[in-house]
């Protein structure tokens, strides 16, 4: 049971704000939060049988069939208002929420930004991202390892996004689970970083072959660690030999400006 | 643990098929689970009893076609079995190789029981 409104829906995603203990929707198809769970509606037959008999019926449909629908209408929404949006995935800890605080405060100048934040539990990156100024909502997963295209739906329209605007979403911390789920996103945003392996792209290739931008954050460490960078970026490019790279350091802002300017690029010529 | 919102999808989308057929219950679904898809298909059969208790398929029979992947070079166009993303063109020893197939998820078909004559 939900120990916040207490319903039922003792699994599944809620969305949170920042600063607003109140607040709080659970994801459901049905649409705001209201807890009308689909399903279950047994309409009778008329026909009946006399003996039991088996039958094989195809339906050769992709099992991520619901998720993928539903990813293609928030991409057709993006597209229609024009914004873009990313997905940003990695490991726990590789820096997401660090480099969107660094990005944020320079982009914002000139575009209007969204975030989406997804974790497990607690609003503390929400907290981080509002900080900034921006529009922001999290959406806590429970048990759940990734976000998921009906997550995105519920937190859109919760989010008042404005027309020529970047939106990022913050993926739950996971290179595994989150590679198999379409959100709707126009690219997705791999960040690996120096404190991790540097064969992470091939223990994962997964991710790293979704992905169309990888990112090295924390170069500022490479001195101090045993992570050679251009084994890393020949690793992944042998998974995925489209992937755009970047090295940056979301502590010192060292290699920002490309990153930056990549966007900025993204944006304009949209 | 992606695999336990792999098997409740399935699980949702042949119980909806299965009713619309207005059928009892089912007693086996047929996967085809390419290599490079990212499922693991032991620990998707694991998951899916979980998922479907008390449901129509809550005794169906799981069975796991798992395709090679194959990959198509993109410097000479030779197509080859590839068993993961990194793989090279065993004629040029391009790097540069499309995956063709091997990523499939797909509930192919399932095997249903009509309901008992009243």
């Amino acid at each position: 049971m939900c120990d916040t409104c207490g319903c039922s829906a003792d699994s599944g995603a809620v969305l949170r704000k920042p600063g607003e203990s109140d607040y709080h929707v659970h994801v459901s198809e049905s649409g705001h939060g209201d807890h009308h769970h689909e399903g279950d509606h047994n309409h009778e037959h008329g026909h009946h049988h006399n003996e039991k008999k088996s039958r094989t019926i195809a339906l050769e449909q992709d099992v991520l069939h619901k998720n993928n629908l539903l990813a293609e209408r928030n991409r057709g929404y993006f597209e229609a208002r024009n914004i873009f949006a990313l997905n940003f995935l990695s490991s726990p800890g590789s820096g997401k929420t660090s480099l969107l605080e660094k990005i944020i405060p320079f982009l914002q100048k000139h575009f209007s930004v969204a975030v989406i934040e997804g974790d497990q539990q607690t609003t503390n990156d929400a907290v981080r991202i509002q900080a900034l100024g921006v529009p922001v909502i999290q959406i806590n997963t429970g048990s759940g390892c990734h976000l998921d295209a009906l997550m995105v739906n519920s937190a859109v329209k919760e989010l008042e996004l404005q027309d020529n605007s970047l939106l990022c979403i913050e993926n739950v911390g996971n290179l595994v689970c989150p590679a198999m789920f379409d959100l709707g996103e126009a690219l997705k945003v791999v960040i690996i970083s120096v404190t991790e392996g540097d064969d992470k792209p091939l223990k994962y290739p997964t991710m790293f072959h979704e992905a169309d931008i990888c990112i090295l954050n924390k170069i500022d460490l490479l001195p101090y660690v045993d992570f050679d960078a251009r084994k890393c970026r020949e690793n992944a490019m042998r998974v995925n030999h489209h992937l755009e790279w970047f090295d940056i350091s979301a502590k010192t802002g060292e290699g920002l400006p490309v990153w930056l300017e990549w966007i900025e690029n993204k944006l304009k010529r949209r | 643990m992606h695999e336990m919102s792999m098997a409740l999808s399935i699980v949702e989308a042949v119980e909806t098929k299965a009713r619309e057929e207005g059928a009892g219950r089912i007693s086996g679904i047929d996967l085809v689970i390419g290599k490079l898809a990212g499922i693991q298909s032991e620990s998707l059969k694991f998951c899916f009893s979980a998922a479907a208790k008390g449901t129509l398929a809550e005794e169906a029979l799981l069975q796991v076609e798992e395709p090679e992947g194959r990959g198509e070079c993109g410097e000479c166009g030779r197509m080859f079995p590839v068993s993961f993303y990194y793989a090279e063109c065993p004629d040029c020893r391009s790097l540069r190789v499309k995956i063709v197939s091997g990523e499939e998820f797909l509930i192919q078909s399932i095997t249903i029981e009509d309901q008992e004559g009243e």
